[in-house]
């Protein structure tokens, strides 16, 4: 029997951990948000290359204009952009496919500048002009909306903590991913402590993490083609993203990963330096991500990769770049009809900034994701509503 | 969630409250036995109660208590075996100045090897002896929160670190952390908030990790400007402006680090204008003089007296005392305090010129946190500490570095927030699934022994266990008697002193302050 087929097996027949049956969703659709928390350069990803005030605009940080004869330059994707050349190995086979899209001039509304506000605003989803419930973010509302069918729905958080984004609903369980290990609280102490916990506010949060504990453990350490291949052992995000992958393919189908360190106020470089190596590490990670997931599952998976803005069009005086406005959203999936670069576009001059500063935002974020809900699970309108309050969806045709 | 558990017991406690109509009616005569309101006080003013903080409280009553708590006296009241453990501390006796002149010429002097696989050794060892720096600092910021018995100064000093927060991995800032807590933080930590401040703002780990040693006039780098009034002071959506911010990065314009040992050279007209203080430097020749209008006001443009008259307009905004007001409660009340609180709290900031200690006692004494006893889920660090308070607050640990491993695997490690806007202090934030499974996981290494708390670094061989008596140290405090009926049925199936430990660090009981 096949390693796959035997954990499929095993899976098969519901979990009775902790007095709660772990069902294995129904459907395959699956769904990733990643967020790039520091407010990654979208300009540095996303090249302009047909931008002379690009190029007089970042005298130092650049990325060089495609060059076949120099890999230290950008990668043309069409005739106005390139992508970042620490994307070539891992990105650029995914965008050749057809199955990676950049979106440029996405974002919010929310013009504070602020990494902790926006990022809020993001993850809450709500309308800034209303006042907003703090508790609630919009992946959390999705699963309220998708749990109708409970069986539909297996959310899971991949972070040290319960992110914003999934607040407000049932408890959504969370796992540092990163830090993963054999469950080391036997079955008679767990059934105890989950007594203790029942009927009180924490009960419903403590039977979720003593069954998804052991589920975790059980996947990660038996299924990953990673540990089957002898390679290199991967570290850091992309052993984060990896694990992810095997769990999606596996049992989780609504999830949200983060990954920080984009602040580059100083010393960001180019072609290469600092965020050069964040951004080959992301790529490297998201690949992984596809491989653990296979083909089959890769084909129901879309991967939604945001963060709170982009950053001042122009260098700052530290070979850096301050606080922006929009930024590039990306969107990936095996069946995203990718391969190119999506949504309303702005000229790339001077005349073109927001405030003389920064990338407008012609792209809004709750517009984009609701438009890809929409496609993605069939959500009608009202349920739509319920995620995204007044927000107008926008299909840019993307799955 | 079982609405009527939860309803049983807001009932249950102002039942309490009415009976014990506040803890004034004990008083310095009725010592011996302290009441349970008593007990639930010092659970929450302390890191954690232990028999020793019940007894005070007894025998000085709760107002006089408290009274002590919030006017400690200026010298450490350590016990003689913890103080020695911290005196040991090699990086923690020489001035910041000078570790990071050693190190600096340390980095030289790796640079110019050759030989690449000495470089490597050599850079090895410097990043250990950074590493070094941060876990001396971190073991008596720990010592401090287990063994002091100022805990009120331990708790805010912990709180003004996250409100003021830098983080350990920028640049050499892992050789400043320790200093910026003792000799910025400290001091003021139940003092005046404009004090706290100012030693903020002349401290190179606030100008290194907020980029404002990067701020020169026609290099304007706003981040340190931003989050003094989004973060320290105002708070975001106070109603400043952008044009605000551009103001006040230009009026930091010159503030800065300098690690040289010679002054830079000056322009006869601006050599009156440098201050230098160790590492911290204002630079006229980096500074904007041009006039500036921030919040309303013009400031003339003269040097580092505009940073002075900003500060004042900053800690005089009632955004500030409310916002200051309203994270404090947040801290110890509620996680949505009541406003009426939070306004009583900021009118005593206003009115006493933001005197920290004036603002906790307002506070303390109100019905609203009398109310709240017992109901605030505990932080990491809480959870930690309080641990190993019930557990060793007699015995002085030997190693602190398990404590300050449970703390970064718990999410909320000491100086290890990435971000300036600190760690969240609501439950939610801490409460998840996964969370409370790792809580359970150290609840049971903790319990067992065996953790590495009495096993002197570098030791060897495997360590004999020493289990804690945790039931008899529960009793102790008081805190026995409150215990709620699922966790006490839990406990009578213990089958072990060790498994009675783990259940009771588990309990939801213990969750809470």
């Amino acid at each position: 029997m096949h390693r796959r087929d035997l954990l499929k097996a095993a899976l098969a027949a519901p979990l009775l951990i902790a007095g709660r049956a772990m069902a294995v969703p129904q459907t395959g659709t699956r769904l990733l948000v990643v967020f790039l928390r520091g407010a990654y350069d979208g300009a540095s990803l996303l090249i302009p290359v047909s931008s002379d005030f690009y190029y007089r605009s970042r005298p130092t940080i650049a990325i060089p204009r495609p060059d076949p004869a120099n890999a230290n330059t950008a990668i043309a994707l069409d005739r106005d952009w390139g992508l970042h050349p620490a994307l070539r190995a891992s990105m650029l086979p995914l965008w050749e496919k057809g199955q990676l899209a950049f979106v440029p001039f996405a974002g919010t509304d929310d013009m504070s500048r602020s990494h902790f506000e926006t990022q809020d605003t993001i993850e809450m989803g709500q309308p800034i002009q209303a006042r907003r419930d703090y508790r609630s973010g919009f992946l959390g509302r999705l699963a309220v909306q998708l749990g109708a069918e409970r069986a539909r729905v297996q959310p899971i958080a991949f972070t040290g903590q319960v992110p914003l984004s999934f607040q407000g609903g049932a408890p959504i369980p969370n796992i540092a991913i990163g830090g993963v290990g054999k469950p080391a609280v036997d079955a008679r102490q767990a059934k105890l402590i989950s007594d203790m916990y029942q009927g009180g506010p924490l009960g419903p949060s403590v039977a979720e993490g003593f069954a998804v504990e052991g589920e975790v453990y059980q996947t990660i350490s038996t299924g990953m083609n990673v540990a089957n291949r002898g390679a290199v052992s991967p570290k850091g995000f992309e052993l984060a993203a990896r694990r992810v992958g095997a769990l999606m393919r596996e049992q989780f189908n609504l999830a949200f990963l983060d990954v920080g360190g984009w602040d580059t106020h100083v010393g960001q470089g180019a072609a290469s330096g600092y965020l050069s190596g964040r951004l080959a590490e992301l790529g490297r990670g998201l690949a992984g991500f596809v491989d653990e997931l296979e083909p089959a599952a890769w084909d129901e998976t879309t991967v939604v990769v945001v963060s709170e803005f982009g950053r001042t069009f122009r260098e700052n005086g530290d070979k850096g770049t301050d606080h922006g406005h929009g930024s590039v959203y990306w969107v990936m999936g095996g069946r995203v009809r990718g391969g190119r670069v999506a949504g309303d576009q702005g000229p790339v001059t001077e005349a073109g900034l927001n405030q003389n500063r920064d990338y407008p935002v012609l792209v809004d974020y709750r517009a984009l994701l609701g438009g890809l809900f929409q496609r993605i699970y069939g959500l009608d309108p009202s349920r739509l509503e319920a995620v995204f309050p007044d927000a107008r969806p926008r299909d840019l045709g993307l799955v | 969630m079982d609405r009527r558990a939860a309803a049983g017991l807001v009932a249950g406690l102002t039942a309490l409250g009415a009976a014990m109509a506040g803890w004034a009616a004990t008083t310095a005569e009725s010592a011996g036995a302290a009441e349970p309101q008593a007990i639930a006080l010092v659970n929450r003013v302390t890191w954690g109660a232990t028999a020793r903080d019940v007894a005070e409280v007894a025998r000085l009553g709760p107002d006089r208590w408290l009274d002590a708590q919030l006017h400690p006296p200026q010298v450490d009241r350590l016990p003689p075996a913890v103080q020695a453990q911290i005196d040991a501390m090699p990086y923690l006796a020489v001035p910041m100045a000078q570790l990071v002149a050693d190190a600096n010429g340390q980095n030289a002097a790796i640079n110019a090897i050759v030989d690449a696989p000495l470089k490597a050794a050599a850079r090895q060892a410097y990043n250990k002896a950074l590493e070094d720096a941060v876990r001396q600092a971190a073991a008596r910021a720990i010592l401090r929160d287990v063994y002091s018995p100022d805990q009120l100064k331990e708790q805010m000093t912990w709180f003004w670190f996250n409100h003021f927060n830098v983080h350990l991995s920028k640049a050499n800032l892992r050789l400043m952390i320790g200093d910026y807590e003792d000799s910025a933080l400290r001091p003021h930590a139940l003092g005046r908030f404009r004090d706290l401040l100012e030693a903020t703002l002349r401290h190179p780990a606030m100008l290194r990790y907020l980029d404002n040693a990067d701020n020169a006039a026609g290099h304007i780098n706003e981040n340190y400007a931003r989050e003094i009034m989004e973060l320290h002071t105002m708070g975001v959506g106070s109603g400043y402006s952008q044009d605000d911010v551009q103001a006040l990065a230009r009026i930091l314009t010159g503030v800065g680090i300098d690690p040289r040992p010679n002054d830079p050279q000056l322009p006869l007209q601006l050599r009156g204008q440098l201050i230098r203080e160790g590492l911290f430097a204002f630079n006229p020749a980096r500074h904007d003089y041009g006039d500036k209008t921030f919040l309303g006001r013009t400031i003339r443009g003269r040097g580092f007296g505009e940073v002075e008259e900003a500060l004042d307009i900053l800690c005089r905004q009632p955004a500030t005392a409310t916002h200051i007001s309203r994270e404090l409660a947040v801290y110890f009340v509620a996680d949505d305090p009541p406003d009426s609180l939070v306004q009583r709290m900021s009118h005593t900031f206003q009115h006493s010129d933001g005197d920290i200690a004036q603002v906790l006692g307002v506070m303390f004494k109100s019905p609203e946190f009398r109310a709240s006893l017992g109901t605030k889920f505990k932080d990491p660090a809480h959870f930690a500490i309080s641990a190993v308070r019930l557990a060793w607050g007699d015995t002085p640990i030997l190693n602190t570095a398990p404590v300050f491993a449970w703390m970064n695997r718990l999410g909320e490690g000491l100086y290890a927030h990435e971000t300036p806007d600190g760690y969240a202090m609501i439950a939610t934030a801490w409460n998840g699934p996964g969370q409370m499974e790792t809580r359970f996981e150290l609840a049971r290494q903790i319990g067992s022994g065996g953790a590495g708390l009495f096993r002197a670094d570098g030791a060897t061989g495997p360590e004999t266990p020493i289990v804690a008596d945790l039931k008899t140290a529960l009793q102790s405090t008081g805190l026995a008697d409150t215990l709620s009926p699922a966790a006490d049925a839990a406990l009578a199936q213990a089958t072990s002193p060790k498994d009675w430990n783990t259940l009771l660090l588990s309990s939801p009981d213990f969750m809470r302050r």
